[in-house]
């Protein structure tokens, strides 16, 4: 089991120069099931895919509002999501109620970004082991804000996280020219087929396992469940898969739970350590 | 191998490492007006140094404050060349009646937040109706600790292309109006703004000046506390100019008919 | 480094027997391994470029800048983990903020520096924490002292500076720089220099795209850091790339 002796603690430099325990924190986000943001001129949309533990559970929340011009998609653990979430909110309430006005959402994502990053610099915390995708709307338009558990964070015109989001990514950076003018039924299908990339063939996106959240000029952050996504989701599924392929037997776990932390593969070397690598786009997941 | 326990009780990064500004802050910075050593409680009951009324009016198109430059010592006229009336950003203005030190103290802390927005650098900025709220906020916590900060503030700004004009004093009592006078002015100029709106409620940036520097100049006879050397401040979509050490024309030939002028 | 590997290289706080903190040099490390930044201090003003690399296209453009303002007068540029660095920015405005509270005026860059160095030297002497993983270079500009220039490194040293460069390329930046007379340039001609040796020393092959970022404080930008304006930031990106074309024709290397 032996593989490195630096790889322990975070607050351990390898000789590289890399922290090993937040680049472990960083394979977190890739545990968790795929979530996709992006946006138009106007709108920013968050998709997710949800998953249920097991047949008789429910499928886990995915999205986690914050304010009225603020939501989030997690991908990784949902604890840590939630931990933040709560430090989000309280951010947005004490601004709105000092200044009477919402937080500009780059302003909450500098802190924290701030806060995560206490974490990977302390022997007695471990980084927090989620990746975030906000959408928000301010004075400046639509953002899509991706933070990550090396505290770093981007400013982005769309971004997939999450497991096998790889496909997805690639369907975005493909599309990336249309979202500007897309009206916001349009942003969302864009956001389902990048998000359908990500899945196995004999998986489909059904209202079950689809959550959508849509913030924009003139609309508060709204959450599209269930029932509700299904106009969203109709004929879907008549339409051709770009990115769809056989699911590797290595990856089925997708679908089900990963328990956390046992996970089987050993680690490799994340490319992830200096300022704006997040994930290597090598393709590899 | 891993020291200083103290590191994981303590919740705070370890207990004898530095923070920002351990190192030189002045001893005492942190001790509260409400405590000190003897025990005995002091709070602020009065004001000191005192600024008299400002006034601010909404035009069309902007938003004015004006009010003069004195800091009263009691009744005794003694600084002269004071400004009440600061620049906060290119769409904020604010005006301060009551204790200067209060002011002046709650000056450097908005300043210093106006170097913090600009140095973010990301395209925000403080507006008139946050920089309102935030000072009703402020003033009112102090008041609930019963140790007010003596002061009646007017924000005046344009937001979102309309003018903005809004008033808090020291116990936390806010609005915002199109006319407002603080102090002595609440009762002089007051109602000379509500007359000159009445007949004419869109005025222009001309007309809104004409009578801002008539209240002055009624103020300045009327008020013992006034001076005769003004600010006037114009915000519009331009941008924002204080005028200095304005000094009005006036006539006090009337005042021989006053038993005790001489 | 010889001692990697023999146990006395996992704490800040453990010295090697030959005397050497190695997790303040593997620190040290991670700014080598970031896009390059390069400071320049002339003669009436110092500017800032950073060869900000971007790995993938689905970030916003100027999204994750690597120079800050830290006060009205002051910029830092930052190399290293650009979460690490955000943190001593963070501070660094705060000490800011302290002197400007406790002495009424804009704290001189060189006790900023000071400042700045002793936090970071603060974490490399517990093994309760880990050394930044970043330097920083922080510059100002005003009537009386003229141009200053500071770098700090994760060691928590600090020194003042004609030129610096802190990333991969910091030796060959070095080197371009050695080839300019700093002194006599004005803040113009230095940012011209400054974004044609991050030109010049970016890795094509391993790094593909990268951002250009220029700041600068000085007599023309009335001892304010900025971001350049545009028109500014064009013109000096043009003299750049034309400067590295006639550069490649030429053969290089004569200057």
């Amino acid at each position: 089991m032996f593989r490195n002796q630096y790889d322990n603690d975070v607050t351990v430099w390898s000789p590289q120069g890399r922290i090993h325990q937040v680049e472990y924190a960083m394979e977190a986000v890739k545990q968790g099931s795929a979530t996709i943001g992006l946006k138009s001129k106007t709108h920013a949309a968050i998709v997710a895919l949800k998953r249920a533990t097991s047949e008789l559970s429910a499928y886990q929340k995915k999205i986690i509002p914050i304010d009225t011009h603020m939501g989030m998609t997690i991908a990784g653990l949902t604890a840590d999501a939630r931990f933040l979430s709560r430090y989000m909110r309280t951010e947005c309430l004490n601004h709105r109620y000092s200044h009477d006005e919402p937080l500009p959402v780059s302003r909450l994502i500098g802190n924290l970004g701030n806060k995560l990053q206490v974490c990977t610099q302390r022997y007695d915390r471990r980084p927090y082991g989620v990746g975030l995708l906000v959408a928000g709307y301010d004075d400046k338009g639509p953002h899509i804000y991706q933070t990550c558990p090396s505290a770093t964070y981007f400013d982005c015109k769309a971004m997939a996280i999450g497991a096998r989001s790889q496909s997805a990514r690639t369907y975005l950076e493909k599309h990336l020219n249309e979202f500007l003018e897309c009206s916001v039924e349009d942003l969302v299908r864009h956001g389902l087929r990048a998000l359908r990339d990500t899945l196995p063939n004999e998986v489909e996106l059904t209202s079950k396992n689809v959550s959508i959240g849509v913030v924009g000029k003139g609309m508060d952050f709204t959450i599209y469940d269930d029932g509700g996504v299904e106009s969203f989701l109709a004929g879907l599924d008549k339409e051709d898969r770009r990115g769809g392929r056989p699911l590797p037997p290595d990856v089925e776990g997708d679908l089900k739970e990963v328990p956390v932390g046992e996970s089987t593969a050993a680690p490799q070397d994340p490319a992830m350590s200096v300022e704006m690598d997040v994930e290597p786009h090598s393709g590899k997941d | 191998m891993y020291a200083n326990p103290n590191s994981i009780i303590n919740p705070s990064l370890w207990p004898n490492g530095p923070a920002p500004g351990c190192f030189f802050n002045f001893p005492g910075a942190n001790v509260t007006s409400t405590s000190s050593s003897s025990g005995i409680i002091t709070r602020t009951q009065s004001p000191v140094t005192t600024g008299t009324s400002i006034l601010g009016l909404v035009f069309d198109g902007g938003v004015m404050l004006a009010g003069d430059m004195l800091g009263s010592y009691g009744s005794m006229a003694k600084f002269r060349s004071i400004e009440r009336t600061i620049k906060v950003n290119n769409s904020t203005v604010l005006g301060a009646t009551g204790d200067i030190a209060d002011f002046q103290h709650l000056k450097a802390i908005i300043e210093q937040k106006v170097i913090d927005e600009d140095c973010a650098d990301d395209g925000f900025t403080l507006k008139p109706k946050a920089l309102h709220t935030w000072l009703t906020r402020v003033l009112y916590n102090r008041r609930s600790k019963f140790d007010p900060l003596w002061n009646t503030f007017l924000v005046a700004g344009i937001e979102d292309g309309e003018p903005y004009l809004g008033c808090v004093d020291k116990i936390g009592t806010a609005f915002s109006d199109s006319k407002i006078a603080t102090g002595y002015g609440a009762h002089i100029a007051l109602p000379l703004m509500r007359e000159g709106l009445e007949k004419k409620p869109q005025m222009t940036q001309e007309e809104a000046r004409a009578l801002l520097i008539n209240c002055l100049r009624v103020l300045f006879y009327r008020d013992c506390r006034a001076l005769n050397k003004h600010q006037i401040a114009t915000i519009t979509k331009e941008g924002v100019t204080i005028e200095n050490n304005i000094e009005l024309d006036t006539n006090w030939e009337v005042a021989n008919f006053v038993i005790g002028y001489e | 480094m010889s001692s990697i590997g023999t146990g006395y290289d996992l704490s800040a706080s453990q010295f090697s027997p030959d005397g050497r903190v190695f997790q303040v040099e593997y620190a040290q490390k991670a700014v080598e391994n970031s896009g390059t930044a390069v400071a320049l201090r002339g003669k009436d003003g110092v500017v800032f470029a950073v060869e900000k690399l971007v790995t993938s296209k689905l970030y916003e453009a100027g999204a994750n800048r690597r120079i800050f303002n830290i006060d009205t007068h002051i910029g830092m540029a930052v190399a290293g983990l650009l979460a690490d660095s955000r943190q001593i920015v963070e501070t660094a405005r705060t000490e800011a903020s302290n002197y400007r509270a406790e002495y009424g005026g804009n704290i001189p860059v060189k006790y900023l520096a000071d400042r700045v160095a002793m936090y970071k030297h603060a974490y490399t002497l517990y093994s309760a924490v880990r050394p930044f993983g970043c330097s920083v270079a922080l510059g100002s500009y005003d009537e009386i002292d003229g141009p200053q220039l500071f770098m700090v490194d994760p060691s928590g040293v600090s020194f003042g500076y004609l030129g610096c460069a802190m990333g991969k390329a910091r030796q060959a930046a070095k080197t371009e720089m050695e080839k300019l007379k700093l002194k006599d340039m004005t803040c113009m001609e230095l940012l011209k220099e400054a974004a044609k040796i991050i030109y010049v020393v970016h890795d094509e092959v391993k790094d593909k795209h990268f951002e250009l970022e220029l700041g600068w404080v000085g007599a023309v930008t009335q001892g304010r850091h900025q971001k350049v304006p545009q028109d500014v930031y064009a013109e000096v990106e043009r003299y750049a790339k034309s400067a590295l074309e006639d550069d490649s024709d030429s053969g290089n290397d004569d200057m």
